[in-house]
């Protein structure tokens, strides 16, 4: 059934320590993504259900905005634009490069966005009663939050949130825009260097699905467990 | 350096002369539009039938449209993109990679990233097809088997024409990944929205009004494709359920 191509998979093992370092590139960018995803992402959704309307509608409109536009027009917005303002703004020598941390910062604040929406709906889900008898023990608006509400807002997040990670990995690959060596852009390096695209790109492809395909097993396997406990 | 605004540079004649810079947005905005639309098409039409067969009642059936579906959603879109583009003309049957390759490359582009973004986003789809059906309660299917109705009879006349309105709603969003998840097809050298947005930094120097004015497109056809998902969520709403939902 297949055409006339011959298969040559021998660029791949000599290229196994490369490529595995795109793959580090590409985990890093996914953890750091998270934990700042996360933390950010927390303030917005508590901004966004705050009763001072100012705050409430920055945080829906920076949600919403950023919703809206592509991952690679923010890629391109912070790797191409802002390292320029940022230049004449604050007045750096012309040749430091701001671009991969400026694409990196852009890429986590994109990703915030949908975790802002995740933590909004966890925080939702946590019964009134439970702030008001936070209150009536005497605890502050943060304490509140800190020790009562978001303890349990994260409990019932956790599968969706490790869904949005799974998503999240597979978004790094769109750092390819900024030249980054993410792991699949070390993949098509590989490929492009000998020739051999074909391979390269199946095999990327065949990692991806493996990590991911776990992953979303473990996350189902865990929220079965959740939903039992 | 004070930055030097401009917004007449899109009025100006494009540095190969054919037309203005406007008329390169425009271009890519048509562009788009196009790719979205008609890789929509190709997703409602895979989504719903892969959606049905993941929730039959037969076990060779839905396995292969569950693998359908984590196949298409534990891979990210821009390998997809690649496997489609550079990849399957390859291994294709001779005769039909080396037609693929004799078109011009505008269309090889076009119809690879048509085609990847279909199957992405059928997948998507699927999923959110087969909650719908399972949505439904119960009843519903066992009574129209009772009725002597046979499966596939249960299915086109009971519980499909409910689950394809209950589906409406959450389809909007993923209506609107379609057109953002184009994006993605400038990394093959389609010039859609956000190529020629690019592609006016390089040869106007004026980037923050390319960017500006390519992020506003997308806005808007974020706006409008909410506002008509609304009439049409309207359309179909099922009486007695809370928002349609």
């Amino acid at each position: 059934m297949f055409g006339s191509y011959e298969f040559d998979w021998s660029s791949i093992p000599g290229s196994l320590t490369f490529l595995g370092q795109g793959l580090m590139v590409s985990l890093e960018i996914t953890a750091l993504a998270i934990v700042a995803g996360i933390v950010w992402g927390t303030l917005l959704a508590m901004a966004r259900l705050s009763s001072i309307k100012p705050l409430a509608w920055a945080a829906a409109a920076y949600v919403n905005l950023f919703r809206a536009i592509p991952l690679v027009m923010v890629l391109l917005w912070f790797f191409l634009i802002v390292p320029k303002f940022l230049e004449s703004f604050l007045g750096l020598p012309p040749g430091s490069d701001v671009r991969l941390a400026s694409a990196m910062i852009g890429f986590a604040l994109f990703e915030s966005a949908y975790y802002a929406e995740i933590i909004r709906a966890g925080i939702q889900s946590v019964p009134k009663g439970q702030l008001a008898a936070a209150h009536a023990l005497g605890m502050s608006y943060p304490q509140a939050m800190l020790h009562v509400v978001l303890p349990q807002a994260f409990r019932n997040m956790v599968p969706l949130l490790l869904t949005q990670a799974i998503i999240l990995f597979q978004d790094t690959s769109l750092v390819y825009v900024s030249a980054l060596a993410d792991f699949f852009g070390a993949a098509y390096k590989v490929g492009d260097r000998d020739g051999r695209l074909v391979e390269l790109v199946l095999f990327a492809g065949a990692v991806y699905f493996v990590l991911c395909f776990a992953a979303s097993q473990a996350v189902r396997h865990f929220q079965q467990r959740l939903q039992r406990a | 350096m004070e930055y030097q605004w401009n917004w007449g540079v899109f009025l100006l004649p494009s540095a190969v002369n054919d037309g203005t810079y406007l008329d390169w947005m425009i271009a890519g905005l048509q562009t788009t539009l196009l790719l979205s639309l008609s890789a929509w098409v190709i997703a409602l039409l895979l989504g719903a039938v892969v959606g049905v067969l993941r929730t039959v009642p037969h076990r060779g059936l839905s396995g292969v449209a569950t693998a359908y579906v984590e196949m298409f959603r534990n891979i990210p879109l821009l390998v997809q993109l690649f496997f489609w583009y550079f990849v399957l003309p390859e291994l294709l049957p001779t005769a039909a990679g080396d037609a693929f390759k004799a078109l011009n490359p505008i269309a090889q582009q076009f119809i690879a990233a048509m085609v990847c973004l279909g199957f992405f986003t059928s997948a998507r789809v699927a999923e959110q097809v087969r909650s719908g059906i399972n949505a439904l309660p119960r009843g519903q299917k066992n009574a129209g088997l009772a009725l002597g109705l046979t499966l596939p009879q249960t299915y086109r006349h009971v519980m499909l024409p409910m689950a394809f309105r209950l589906v409406v709603p959450p389809l909007t969003s993923e209506f609107l990944n379609v057109f953002k998840n184009s994006a993605v097809c400038s990394t093959i050298g389609l010039l859609e929205l956000a190529a020629q947005g690019r592609q006016l930094v390089d040869y106007t120097a004026q980037p923050y009004e390319s960017f500006v004015a390519v992020t506003v497109a997308y806005l808007m056809i974020n706006v409008v494709v909410m506002l008509l998902m609304r009439k049409v969520e309207g359309l179909v709403r099922v009486p007695g359920y809370l928002g349609g939902k």
